[in-house]
């Protein structure tokens, strides 16, 4: 009954960095700025892990799609003690458009192509905030969703999540195979050491493309442009109450 | 520049570079009283009363122009954007997050690199002025205090690049601006971690400074324990490396050890301006432990013990009764009111199983109640909450307080006797003081509580710290295990070393600071 997890890891510019815009304005600069995996995937790979530790998994599949570095993530990942790992290969100049329409068809196709119970993602990525890759592979796959998860459970019928919503917590049931994507609150991902680091490079790690997968890569959505937010302006100093008021009223914040 | 009435009553006295290579000092007699301001100003500097020539009265703008000229200096070399003398900006950078008041310096300068920092110092000597490095304000003993006003260097601002990461030789090289949680998210992911831990979130050539410690220094040792090399600005511009030029290994029996020197050394005998310390691999296993005793003394016999068994344990607190209650108020947790320790062990999963065992054991055989340990992240971090909060939580007992946060470090076998004695004292002067101790080094903390609006109370706070400092060193202890001498603790240093010990250092000190520039007022007193 031992389960199959396939999970995304998506390499990102890493959180602590401070995000310049192309002089395009087409997108940010990405050439050697300090890249990492985006940390809900670190949290989705822990959880996979917890499972199998658990015994409710016995293997567990990677996949990351992007250029050359996404090895670097698949790496950390196996790193963490996932078994094996599958890097779809974008070119980079086709990164801009590789867009969560193509991950989720990418995604879809890996997990029935490996006949994995679990497919386990990260909520969002943080460099384009869109939380849409794991419910569209769900569609795709016609598959149930458990998505912004801060718990999981196995239950004899398949699985019992319970979510993150705006109103609190929701618990929800679902039969297997599942697609899920991993909240903040689900667990603290362990840190890779240094013996973990070197088993990780004798991990087998497949090689692919998109088009090998069956997936069209034109894009979907354009990006327009990209800006910085307006520059924040210096304060004034009021002279007194009514001067603040008559401020106030001048910029349209009171009406009295 | 700021109005020069507030400038002359702020410093003792001004210094007025005439000439390239001597101080020398001009009176206005409207301003100042010429003859008390000759002595305080040759008693301070240092300098033989011939050097002081009355001149014709210099006025206000003459002084004024003199000071204007420095920032003039200090804007071609850093950019007129890297020097301030607005008063937020010398507020912040002369007061850390220790009680103390801290005074302002008069100009604040942000060099980018090196050099910059180097030709910083070479005007500052020139027209004799102090020079007070500041890295991230977090020290806890005043010394960034510019108590001779002068020009802080924040060196952490602009210079804050990770120089170079060694992996396979387990280094690292540092720039100011970098804390210990930014070397740390740099490294995690080749599997390493730097672990001197101080609490506060500093710059690391800031704890080679002060020669900071932390919870881990029982396994993985202090500052001093991984530093390798230091490159340092001194008084004068010249650049040295402590352990040599571009060096990293990991022993040296080449010429005298010059980072010894500086670790520690408070910014009082140069700019450190890179460090190159010391990483370590991520342990495999991660298992945390609380365990509470009827009396310090069986906590410490359970450390003792344990230590004798070799166990390599990585963190060893002592939380006393009252701490706890603390720690179970601000939290919401239910711990006995006794004496707790909190553990940590690091190895291999089998490693840590049977470290654990081990201190279990000990700690049954010496009264210890219930063992709860952990081994998940989420359990772990729980289980240290209340040692994670213990500050915040015993500021909580008196909201509105601020604590003297007193750090001496005895041999371990002396700890009952001195925690015993202290919580007397702390009875008898009626303060609050809960404790924390780094069990392991013999080292630990009470934060004395006290009302910022009552001076008595500082006082009394002040009276039961040094009483401490002064049992910790007739126990053979010291006066500050961790956070530095800064202006706090300079009598007790005497008292620590005696005049011989004290003057070698001031002879040292000479030697590197002839002008007596860098951080001046600190460790000790010039005489």
């Amino acid at each position: 009954m031992a389960l199959k997890v396939l999970v995304g890891c998506k390499r990102v510019i890493d959180y602590a960095v401070k995000i310049r815009i192309k002089p395009d304005k087409l997108g940010v600069v990405t050439e050697g700025v300090k890249h990492s995996m985006n940390p809900f995937d670190e949290i989705a790979v822990e959880e996979a892990m917890r499972m199998k530790e658990r015994k409710l998994v016995n293997e567990i599949i990677v996949v990351s799609c992007g250029p050359a570095q996404a090895m670097e993530t698949i790496r950390t990942a196996l790193a963490m003690g996932a078994d094996r790992g599958i890097h779809v290969e974008i070119p980079v100049d086709k990164m801009d458009t590789f867009q969560p329409l193509h991950v989720s068809k990418v995604l879809a196709k890996l997990a029935e192509k490996e006949k994995v119970d679990i497919v386990m993602l990260g909520k969002l990525a943080i460099d384009d905030d869109s939380n849409q890759t794991a419910q569209m592979t769900a569609s795709l796959l016609d598959w149930p969703q458990g998505v912004f998860a801060s718990k999981i459970d196995k239950t004899d019928a398949g699985l019992e999540i319970i979510r993150e919503v705006d109103g609190g917590l929701e618990t929800i049931r679902t039969t297997l195979p599942a697609v899920l994507s991993a909240d903040l609150r689900l667990n603290e991902p362990r840190y890779a050491t240094l013996p973990n680091i070197m088993k990780a490079k004798k991990k087998k790690v497949e090689k692919m493309t998109p088009a090998d997968l069956g997936v069209d890569m034109a894009p979907r959505i354009q990006i327009v442009s990209v800006e910085d937010p307006p520059v924040r302006e210096a304060g004034q100093t009021v002279a007194d109450v009514d001067d603040l008021v008559a401020k106030l009223k001048e910029k349209g914040f009171s009406s009295a | 520049m700021r109005g020069v009435p507030q400038l002359l009553s702020r410093a003792k006295h001004i210094r007025v570079g005439f000439s390239a290579s001597e101080p020398v000092l001009a009176i206005q007699a409207g301003i100042l009283q010429p003859d008390k301001f000759t002595q305080t100003f040759v008693q301070i500097r240092g300098l033989k009363s011939s050097k002081v020539i009355s001149q014709a009265p210099l006025t206000a703008v003459d002084i004024a122009d003199s000071g204007k000229q420095l920032k003039q200096e200090l804007e071609a070399i850093v950019g007129p954007g890297n020097v301030s003398s607005g008063e937020s900006v010398v507020l912040q950078h002369g007061q850390d997050e220790g009680p103390h008041p801290g005074k302002s310096p008069d100009i604040v300068v942000f060099p980018s690199s090196t050099e910059e920092v180097s030709e910083v110092c070479k005007i500052c000597t020139r027209h004799n002025v102090p020079i007070i490095p500041y890295g991230t304000g977090t020290g806890l003993e005043g010394g960034i205090s510019a108590v001779e006003g002068g020009v802080c260097v924040n060196v952490s601002k602009n210079m804050n690049k990770i120089l170079q990461i060694h992996q396979e030789d387990f280094s690292a090289v540092v720039q100011p601006g970098i804390s210990r949680e930014m070397l740390n998210q740099e490294v995690r992911a080749d599997g390493l971690w730097f672990p001197v831990d101080p609490g506060a979130d500093a710059s690391v050539c800031g704890m080679c400074a002060t020669g900071a410690s932390g919870t881990n220094a029982v396994r993985y040792g202090t500052m001093k324990e991984n530093c390798l090399n230091l490159e340092v600005v001194l008084a004068d511009g010249r650049i040295i490396h402590t352990a040599g030029i571009g060096s990293r290994p990991k022993k040296s029996s080449a010429g005298y050890n010059l980072t010894s020197l500086f670790l520690g050394s408070e910014g009082t005998l140069g700019i450190i301006t890179s460090a190159t310390v010391c990483l370590h691999a991520i342990p495999e296993s991660v298992a945390a432990a609380v365990v509470g005793f009827p009396t310090v003394q069986n906590a410490v016999d359970t450390v003792v013990m344990t230590l004798q068994c070799s166990v390599p344990m990585a963190r060893m607190e002592l939380l006393d009764e009252v701490q706890m209650k603390a720690c179970n108020e601000y939290s919401g947790l239910s711990y006995p009111e006794t004496p707790h320790l909190f553990l940590e062990f690091h190895g291999s999963e089998s490693e840590v199983e049977s470290q654990t065992e081990t201190v279990r054991d000990i700690a049954a055989d010496n009264e210890g109640g219930e063992f709860q340990w952990a081994v998940q992240q989420e359990d772990r971090t729980k289980l240290w909450t209340a040692r994670h909060r213990a500050y915040y939580a015993d500021i909580a007992l008196r909201p509105g307080c601020r604590s003297l946060t007193t750090d001496v470090c005895v041999p371990v076998s002396a700890l009952p006797d001195l925690v015993t004695a202290t919580k007397a004292d702390i009875a008898e002067h009626g303060l609050i003081g809960p404790m924390v101790g780094h069990v392991g080094d013999g080292n630990f903390h009470t934060m004395l509580l006290f009302d910022p609006a009552d001076p008595e109370e500082f006082r009394k706070c002040k009276e039961v710290a040094n009483k401490m400092a002064r049992s910790a060193i007739a126990l053979g202890g010291t006066c500050t295990g961790e956070h530095g001498v800064g202006q706090g603790k300079m009598a007790l240093l005497e008292e620590q070393f005696g005049k011989d010990g004290i003057d070698v250092m001031r002879k040292i000190k000479g030697a590197l600071d002839p002008q007596q520039l860098m951080n001046p007022g600190k460790i000790f007193s010039r005489k």
